[in-house]
């Protein structure tokens, strides 16, 4: 695990520009009133993994939206890959094609088959060609192993069938960095092991990953480094096997002491 | 153990089953003629006497409607002797030969008759760009949607208005008439508000505080203003304030005034479309970095259009008879000619308005009703391979 970056798989991710894939810097975000993100300080390097975990409400997966910007932070700075993320379209942009996502709720297109919600992008981003995005389409979707269901729509696929059609998805942008937004959250038991099996998978091969996620087991064996938060806060942020075998704030061990019996 | 069984009272704790039950076909009772009737008609108290009141409105609406409209009715004649019970002794019921005579009034209005060619042609370039856009499996459809937005429209200007170039006089549209108005106001409605409407939907949705002002404003000042008024508006005081030379034609004032009417109703339907689709849709969109226009186009509205297929049908078929009202600004649509001929002195008989307004009525039956068949076959068609 530990020498994944070298991997000599012919899917290695692009190389960043930068040593540092992610930082924020001093980052507040309110929804009205609402203080969400407190003074979030994150540094990322390339290749990195890292889970972020914390209570429902804690502003996990906000803190991730933001770094593609699907949310607005309010101050402070987030540096995705040497580009800052201004109000300014073009960067917004930018930043979107290489950082690809996966969400709780998969977010496929329901009107396109399989194999058109893999090439959309790589069309009318990446004006690729129709064919040679179809090549790419299908190559990925044998990598998340499922190629034979190309031509169907997503909602003739199981929970597990679908996230990794949306892994697929993101990975024909060919991104840099990928965010995981809770991706097994909304998964029958049964098909988390399918998902969390594509993207170790995907780690093996020295993806930068940000994973927001309740699988502890998964953090434990894919994580470079794990992140608490709570009421909009880091709390703690340590390597995996010091961060449940020592957790040091009172509010980490409370929660590891709920999640883990 | 957590709980004492004993406090459950379970007979038996203990079960496997041990053969699979095979899938039987349902009893006798539920299949056949005689199950579907029983099943459907018959089932409750209630309904046996909704089928018995439905039989008997249909027993007393359907002969009544066949004796007026074939037993009872005038194939032949010549003026309004034919058809008057007074003259005829029996009785009477529709009067075809009125209809018959009128029949080219009917359509062209008083269109001159040499030039009347021209409208035959345009129909029939209309007929095959509906056919070509609407039936789904047709070759080339690209071309076929580039005709009839582009190639149609500006063919039948020239074709109804006139081209003295090309040796085709020019018709006043004064002259324009019956069929051929409800027809072009219809079209010219219906293709224009789709578009219209959506970008007045997407305006009101829109982060932009000055789009969604204009957009908003304009949708809720038609709404709240009857058809009726937009037309006098249109015809009436326009006029005023735009110099005579410049004063646009009456139908062409007309057709703005509806195209921009039905463009708030389509705005309002197509708006309640964009509300259903879930914000996982955009965000995932914008996550592979789709631009906003992209993202409005591939993603959002074929599913938005998609669930709102009825009710754009619906302001469709509203807007069809809609068009009836452009009479009121003097403008002679299909039930104004027949309005004017039922009380021309040469046909006049207790029986004529009947008759002219059974045609109306025929005719706009036929068309909404082959809309509302067109749209539940696209929504079964829609339905199947992409459920969620």
């Amino acid at each position: 695990m530990t020498n994944a970056a070298q991997s000599t798989s012919p899917l290695k991710p692009t190389k960043l520009n930068t040593p540092v894939a992610v930082e924020i810097t001093h980052m507040n975000k309110w929804y009205g009133d609402f203080h969400v993100l407190r003074d979030i300080d994150l540094k990322v390097l390339g290749g990195e993994r890292i889970v972020i975990c914390g209570p429902s409400g804690s502003g996990k997966s906000t803190m991730i939206r933001c770094i593609n910007r699907l949310e607005e932070h309010q101050s402070g700075s987030i540096v995705v890959d040497g580009v800052e993320l201004t109000n300014d379209l073009k960067k917004i942009d930018e930043i979107r094609r290489e950082v690809g996502m996966v969400f709780q709720h998969f977010n496929l297109f329901p009107h396109l088959t399989v194999l058109q919600n893999c090439t959309l992008a790589l069309i009318w981003v990446r004006k690729m060609p129709k064919r040679a995005a179809e090549e790419v389409a299908l190559h990925y979707l044998q990598r998340v192993k499922i190629p034979e269901q190309a031509n169907k729509f997503p909602g003739q696929l199981s929970g597990g069938q679908q996230q990794r059609v949306a892994i697929a998805r993101a990975l024909c942008m060919n991104p840099k960095i990928m965010l995981f937004d809770e991706p097994t959250s909304a998964l029958d038991p049964e098909m988390v092991k399918e998902v969390l099996d594509t993207m170790v998978g995907l780690a093996e091969d020295g993806m930068t990953m940000l994973v927001v996620t309740h699988e502890m087991g998964f953090a434990r064996e894919v994580a470079n480094r794990i992140v608490f938060m709570d009421e909009g806060q880091i709390i703690e942020a340590n390597a995996p096997e010091e961060f449940f075998a020592h957790p040091k704030h009172e509010r980490t061990k409370l929660f590891l002491s709920q999640i883990l019996r | 153990m957590t709980m004492a069984e004993g406090d459950l009272a379970v007979t038996e704790l203990h079960f496997v089953r041990e053969r699979a039950i095979e899938a039987k076909p349902p009893p006798a009772s539920m299949t056949g003629a005689v199950g579907w009737v029983r099943g459907n008609l018959l089932s409750t108290p209630f309904n046996i006497a909704l089928t018995i009141l439905t039989v008997a409105l249909l027993l007393w609406v359907i002969p009544a409607l066949v004796n007026f409209l074939l037993v009872d009715a005038v194939w032949s004649g010549v003026d309004r002797d034919a058809c008057r019970e007074l003259v005829q002794h029996r009785e009477i019921g529709a009067c075809w030969p009125f209809v018959w005579e009128r029949l080219p009034y009917f359509v062209y209005g008083s269109y001159p008759i040499p030039e009347r060619w021209r409208v035959d042609v345009f129909f029939a370039m209309l007929a095959i760009g509906v056919v070509w856009l609407l039936w789904l499996e047709a070759p080339r459809r690209d071309i076929g949607s580039a005709y009839f937005f582009v190639v149609v429209p500006l063919c039948s200007y020239f074709l109804l208005h006139g081209f003295p170039v090309v040796g085709l006089p020019v018709v006043d549209t004064v002259l324009w008439g019956g069929v051929l108005v409800t027809i072009v106001v219809a079209s010219v409605g219906i293709v224009v508000s789709l578009p219209l409407g959506i970008l007045l939907a997407l305006g009101r949705a829109s982060k932009m505080p000055t789009v969604r002002l204009v957009s908003t404003t304009f949708i809720e000042f038609v709404r709240g203003v009857p058809l009726i008024t937009v037309l006098f508006m249109a015809s009436v005081m326009l006029p005023l304030f735009v110099p005579e030379q410049f004063e646009p034609d009456k139908l062409l004032r007309a057709l703005i005034g509806i195209a921009l009417f039905a463009s708030a109703y389509m705005a309002e339907v197509v708006r309640a479309g964009l509300q259903a689709i879930p914000k996982g849709q955009y965000e995932g969109a914008m996550a592979v970095g789709l631009k906003y226009w992209q993202m409005m186009r591939l993603i959002v509205l074929p599913q938005a259009l998609k669930i709102t297929i009825p009710n754009i049908v619906n302001t469709y078929i509203g807007l069809f008879k809609d068009t009836t009202l452009v009479f009121i600004v003097g403008i002679f649509d299909l039930l104004r000619t027949i309005e004017v001929s039922r009380i021309d002195p040469k046909w006049a008989a207790p029986v004529t308005s009947t008759t002219g307004y059974a045609v109306a009525a025929m005719f706009y039956l036929v068309f909404c009703y082959a809309m509302s068949r067109y749209a539940r076959a696209m929504e079964a068609r829609l339905a199947t391979g992409n459920k969620r």
